[in-house]
């Protein structure tokens, strides 16, 4: 299995990873290797086999509708990049 | 003082011979000695680590300490500390000062034990040599060219060192048995859900588990049971009583069952660390255990379908370090997509940009049957295999890592051939099993450890197993001679 530069340009935008274009070969071997390795799964054969999403085989707990946690709004703002009346800031979405 | 034993250390602060301050200022100036040489810790948490000594003072003159009150410990920066920077080995993280503490960070600061610092390691875990840190490589205490291992490679060097009596690692592929194995220290991954998550900072959720890094089985015993138990915040925290893992310690293994998987002794293991497997095997029968060859024939398999399955979990955890409310921002975006891609591009190293990629490629549309969904049956292979395995024995033994530390910048450039340096232990995650790593013996002056896989839930049994082959040896007393 071999990605293409321009593969590895699209996947790194759809995780929203700014690349260096001199990097991109370098990320094209790279992924390109591990993608060569993983293909050895091809070789068992799994048409019967059950999906294993993980490793205990249990449901999600449920627990009663009531308030657990308080609001800590400013504690968790202090660390924020840029924040204004409570709320965080981002560049402009909207014209 | 720095080389007894946490029990040893528990009688020495009950009987006044030393105080908490005292032993937690000893800790603190080792690590102002030896740390420059060895880059173990990444942040030194000394007014905390005092203040917390001197209130544990106080608990044990007034009758109120518990066995672990007053003895010092390290954390790896993985889990939030509040108050104190948690960086998860990423520029990422830098800045981030932690507004509260992960459920095992609680549990031990309630156990009494002064934090001395946040212990560097592989950037956000992804790593096998702690070369993928942000903060620099951890130095192998053993040889200063060589690496401790990873990710948890700070705790395994700074344990090693005797920095810290004990450190907690997280285990994700081999995490905490690797380094373990690379520095001669004792190692436990528990199994999937005896350890809370909450505050443990995300690579692969299903994979994923803490643990503790010792001298010895007893050490980490009394640690691990400080640490588990169930949690309502952590989804999939089990809720099952936590045992006395000290009180089982002592159990004789006469009629003890080995598995030794065929796959496990093949042509990648190195001929010196083969050799001192067997010799701690043999020791085991002669502790009355029988040893039986078992197969788990999938276990090819379990490298590949981690590298889909790990990486597919990463990046959809990653994707919550966004530059908004917290963490790295990039200088003047342009706009919102321009914030995302450059805030995220400039703070994740390649390694971690190798993972997210491949976890996007694997999950995009089209691909999702290829890779993940058939990693997931692999992931019931593998599973299956152990619990074949499980019902002829009671433990899997074999070699916790193929070779002995590698050199710093040996295998940087090859991912691939840094990802089988997890060959052995990558299975026991997919699984969810419990998994040991404990000194064996050393290989041209470099330690290699015996891996220990147990049923699950059984991390009790695999305590006691590897505390009656420290009774009649003596490779977890070794230290590196420089730092002795």
């Amino acid at each position: 299995m071999s990605l293409t530069a321009e593969e590895v340009r699209k996947i790194a935008h759809l995780a929203r990873l700014s690349i260096q274009e001199e990097k991109v070969q370098t990320y094209a071997d790279n992924l390109s290797g591990i993608l060569d390795l993983v293909a050895q799964m091809e070789t068992v054969n799994t048409d019967d086999v059950a999906p294993m999403a993980h490793p205990q085989e249990v449901t999600q707990r449920l627990r009663e509708d009531v308030v657990t946690e308080t609001s800590q709004r400013e504690k968790f703002q202090q660390i924020a990049p840029a924040t204004e009346a409570g709320l965080y800031l981002v560049p402009k979405v909207i014209e | 003082m720095h080389n007894k034993s946490l029990a040893e250390l528990s009688a020495s602060l009950q009987s006044g011979e030393i105080s908490s301050v005292e032993l937690t200022q000893h800790f603190l100036e080792r690590i102002k000695r030896h740390d420059s040489a060895l880059n173990s810790f990444v942040t030194v948490t000394e007014e905390q680590a005092l203040s917390a000594a001197r209130q544990a003072d106080q608990l044990i003159a007034t009758g109120q300490a518990g066995q672990l009150t007053g003895i010092p410990i390290a954390q790896k920066d993985i889990f939030c500390t509040e108050g104190i920077r948690t960086a998860c080995g990423s520029k990422m993280l830098d800045n981030f000062i932690s507004p509260y503490s992960a459920t095992v960070v609680e549990k031990l600061d309630t156990a009494g034990m002064p934090l001395l610092g946040k212990l560097n390691m592989d950037e956000f875990a992804m790593g096998s040599s702690n070369e993928t840190s942000f903060y620099g490589p951890v130095k192998n205490p053993w040889d200063l060219e060589r690496v401790p291992g990873g990710s948890s490679g700070g705790s395994a060097a700074a344990v090693a060192a005797r920095l810290a009596p004990i450190a907690t690692g997280t285990d994700t592929g081999g995490s905490i048995r690797q380094p373990a194995s690379l520095c001669g220290l004792t190692g436990i991954k528990p199994t999937y859900g005896r350890v809370s998550r909450w505050g443990m900072i995300a690579f692969a959720s299903s994979l994923d588990q803490a643990g503790v890094l010792g001298h010895s089985a007893a050490d980490c015993a009394l640690v691990l049971g400080a640490m588990a138990g169930f949690d309502a915040k952590d989804s999939t925290s089990i809720d099952r009583e936590t045992p006395d893992y000290s009180a089982s310690l002592s159990t004789p293994l006469e009629g003890l069952k080995i598995g030794l998987p065929k796959e496990y002794f093949d042509e990648g293991l190195d001929s010196g660390v083969g050799k001192v497997v067997d010799t701690a095997i043999e020791r085991y029968r002669t502790l009355g255990a029988e040893v039986i060859e078992i197969s788990l024939p999938n276990t090819h398999l379990a490298v590949p379908a981690y590298y889909v399955i790990a990486p597919a979990e990463c990046s959809s955890n990653l994707s919550r370090f966004d530059g908004v409310r917290y963490g790295y921002r990039c200088k003047d975006p342009k706009d919102l997509t321009d914030m995302y891609e450059r805030s995220r591009g400039e703070a994740f190293g390649a390694e971690v940009k190798n993972r997210i990629m491949i976890g996007t490629y694997a999950l995009s549309a089209g691909y999702y049957d290829a890779y993940y969904l058939k990693a997931q049956k692999v992931r019931r292979l593998i599973s299956d295999d152990f619990k074949r395995a499980f019902e002829q024995v009671d433990v899997i033994m074999g070699p916790t890592s193929p070779v002995t530390a590698f050199k710093i910048g040996e295998k940087a450039d090859d991912p691939i051939s840094m990802y089988l340096s997890d060959i052995y232990t990558i299975a026991v995650n997919l699984a969810g099993l419990p998994g040991m790593s404990i000194p064996a013996g050393l290989v041209e002056g470099l330690p290699a450890g015996l891996q220990l896989i147990g049923n699950a839930f059984e991390e009790g049994k695999l305590l006691n197993i590897a505390h009656q082959f420290q009774q009649v040896t003596d490779w977890h007393l070794q230290s590196p001679a420089a730092f002795a």
